[in-house]
């Protein structure tokens, strides 16, 4: 059997937010760690990050939100990759997201939640044990 | 930082006498000293990186480095020491909380808390869809409406902002970039309901949207048409309401976006060279917009590294706008500036650490000069800043102001061999960066190329891994961890606050007069199209209660819409 392929990952920013400091060094962190990275720059629509997602055929969709509105733009991300029978497209991000809501956004499916403080060693470990290449595994 | 190539060395100098005293000292005092203990670190540098000397003397200062040149006096060419003769000996600065939440109404009601706080004027935070120029109803603006900041749709959500707040009385400063001439256009309407003259009208709006490509990425036109905007509001505000503060130019967000100390002075600058030379190039006379220019500077963790940018930023625009632009009235040479200390540099671990971080941050802003001042809350890397939290920002500029003594002097720190090597340092690794901008063609070309855009990314990469290695330490982060007790109590956005401003606007657009709305849009496209001066048609078309939207959207087919090419 062939080696495993290497990880895609999408980088995304939903919304009106342009703090992309975040999304970028976490982006590059990514591909620093041997891992494919596909930035969608800013301002974009869930619709527009999920069709980006399906397109680009990535394993997951890591989403950078420091505008409170992770309440509305994550779950909507969730449930267009559900319409589109891409559910197996994981979800995960950071931002600035208060601990209570991020118990809730984990209930909705969202794998896992960065908050300030994160290193990127931290994030980069916790990819490589929680995502998987998609068509293998599944 | 000491010198490459001295001059001759006359041993009937000082200076002489003073290097021999000091290799005396580095062999007698300080090699047994080494010897027997080493120092904690090979090397030591600031938080941006810049290498810092164990010691420094006079023998560090430039060759030829003449007190007058440098420093002069307070009030005076170059204005190291400060824009007024008697600084804070006169009257302290402004302190300026930025607020903004949630509707115009409950805004409204923290203004007027901060006001009876003993704070000295106002600051608005716009939620994102104001800021990109969306409506509330736009499908964009979903999740996002009164979330960071307050949703203005229409001018009657501006006269709920300032309800009770009379405009000849406060000076509001306002963080707007794109639209900043429509919510400018706001205000004015809401003086004129006040029967506020504009000649009274004072305050400040951001307008900085140079930075907007560079760092903070809110914008709606490509750069180019958009400084017309800038150069139209100059033209309007040297005319009729010569206390505004037309463009506050902005490092804040540059080095929020993860730039050095030296970056963000340097692109601040750039910026300005900027508009002084859109200003210039649309037929203005320097001095008759250059004084109402003032600047907007972060205030990061490193004390002294702090100072020295802010001194070497005074010096180097006075000399520029001397030098390079002609200048004449002092008042065009003088760099104003508002601080606010750095929220990049606060942590969600052990919160209540970041009050002293902030106190640390607030007092370089004052010791090198500062005009007005923000300080962060604590709990700001959580969420919007509670009451309890902001009071106590607001209390530590207080407590600055009226007991540490630091404002009883001017420049205080003037003259001191190490503030005034670094203030050197910054200015001459500044000027680098300005002069490959000047031959990149400018500011304009330079981020059209994706040049500052990229400088800071890699500086933020850098920094983020040098926190990661822990060659640069946080703590209570990547040091001094620990496991934590519960969160402070953070400001809670109500979702209520989205569906009741959907629910005003509606009502407004039901209300306006829409076939006069119609004709000021139509009228302001025109003048758009004609190169007329666009602030009188948007007075016009907000009056009528245009939404910040429709003007924006009005404008849309003959200035076009900017998209980025992203650099990672």
């Amino acid at each position: 059997m062939s080696e495993e392929r290497r990880l895609r990952l999408l980088v995304g920013k939903v919304g009106l937010d342009g703090h992309d400091r975040g999304a970028k060094i976490i982006a590059r962190a990514f591909r620093d760690a041997g891992f494919e990275v596909v930035y969608t720059g800013l301002h974009q629509t869930p619709e527009m990050v999920v069709q980006t997602a399906i397109q680009e055929d990535v394993d997951a969709v890591s989403l950078s939100i420091l505008s409170g509105a992770h309440n509305y733009l994550f779950p909507r991300v969730l449930e267009l990759l559900r319409e589109k029978r891409a559910e197996d497209i994981v979800v995960f991000g950071g931002g600035i997201i208060p601990e209570e809501d991020i118990e809730t956004l984990k209930a909705g499916g969202v794998l896992e939640i960065f908050t300030p403080g994160a290193s990127t060693d931290r994030v980069v470990e916790w990819v490589r044990s929680h995502i998987h290449p998609r068509k293998l595994s599944a | 930082m000491s010198r490459s190539s001295d001059p001759q060395p006359n041993p009937e100098r000082p200076e002489f006498q003073r290097s021999a005293d000091r290799e005396v000292w580095r062999r007698k005092t300080l090699a047994p000293a080494l010897e027997r203990s080493a120092e904690r670190a090979r090397e030591f540098s600031t938080v941006s990186s810049l290498p810092i000397d164990r010691l420094y003397g006079p023998e560090d200062l430039d060759p030829g480095w003449e007190f007058r040149e440098k420093l002069g006096y307070p009030g005076e060419y170059p204005f190291s020491r400060g824009i007024h003769p008697t600084m804070y000996r006169g009257r302290v600065w402004t302190m300026r909380q930025f607020a903004g939440f949630g509707s115009a109404e409950q805004t409204n009601r923290r203004f007027r808390y901060l006001l009876e706080q003993g704070q000295t004027g106002l600051s608005v935070a716009f939620d994102l869809p104001t800021l990109m120029g969306r409506d509330s109803d736009d499908p964009m603006s979903r999740g996002e409406v009164g979330r960071e900041g307050v949703a203005i749709d229409t001018l009657a959500d501006m006269e709920a902002l300032f309800s009770e707040i009379p405009l000849d009385r406060v000076s509001t400063s306002m963080t707007i970039n794109a639209p900043a001439a429509v919510i400018f256009a706001m205000y004015l309407a809401v003086a004129e309901k006040q029967g506020v003259p504009f000649a009274r009208v004072a305050g400040t709006l951001q307008n900085d949207i140079l930075k907007e490509y560079i760092a903070q990425k809110e914008w709606i036109y490509p750069p180019r048409p958009s400084l017309r905007l800038i150069t139209d509001l100059m033209a309007f505000c040297a005319r009729e309401v010569p206390r505004w503060n037309t463009i506050s130019i902005s490092g804040y967000h540059i080095r929020e976006a993860g730039s050095t100390a030296v970056q963000e002075l340097a692109f601040t600058l750039a910026d300005g060279l900027g508009y002084v030379q859109a200003g210039i190039e649309a037929g203005l006379a320097v001095d008759d917009f250059a004084p109402r220019l003032s600047f907007f500077f972060n205030s990061h963790n490193d004390f002294f590294e702090e100072i020295a940018k802010l001194r070497a930023a005074r010096r180097m625009w006075s000399r520029f706008l001397r030098e390079r632009f002609g200048a004449r009235d002092p008042r065009s040479c003088m760099l104003r500036f508002h601080t606010q200390t750095a929220g990049c540099s606060l942590t969600a671990q052990q919160p209540y650490n970041n009050i002293v971080r902030v106190t640390v941050q607030a007092l370089a802003a004052i010791l090198g000069g500062t005009q007005s001042l923000h300080t962060n809350s604590l709990d700001e890397t959580l969420a919007l800043p509670s009451q309890e939290a902001v009071t106590i920002a607001l209390r530590t500029q207080q407590i600055l102001a009226e007991e540490s003594g630091v404002a009883n002097t001017v420049d205080p720190l003037g003259g001191a061999y190490f503030v005034e090597a670094l203030t050197d340092r910054m200015e001459r690794d500044a000027m680098d960066y300005i002069e490959r901008i000047d031959r990149m063609g400018g500011i304009v070309a330079a981020i059209e190329a994706g040049f500052p855009q990229k400088e800071i990314a890699d500086a933020a990469y850098r920094y983020q891994r040098q926190i990661d290695d822990g060659e640069k330490v946080v703590v209570g982060v990547n040091r001094f961890a620990m496991q934590e007790a519960a969160r402070p109590t953070t400001l809670k956005i109500d979702d209520a606050v989205e569906r009741e401003q959907l629910a005003r606007l509606a009502r407004v657009k039901a209300t306006r007069p829409a076939a006069r709305l119609a004709e000021d849009l139509a009228a302001l496209r025109r003048a758009a199209e004609q190169g007329e001066n666009l602030i009188p048609p948007m007075l016009q078309a907000v009056r009528d209660y245009a939404t910040v939207g429709e003007v924006s959207a009005a404008l849309i087919p003959v200035f076009g819409t900017y998209r980025e090419v992203s650099v990672l």
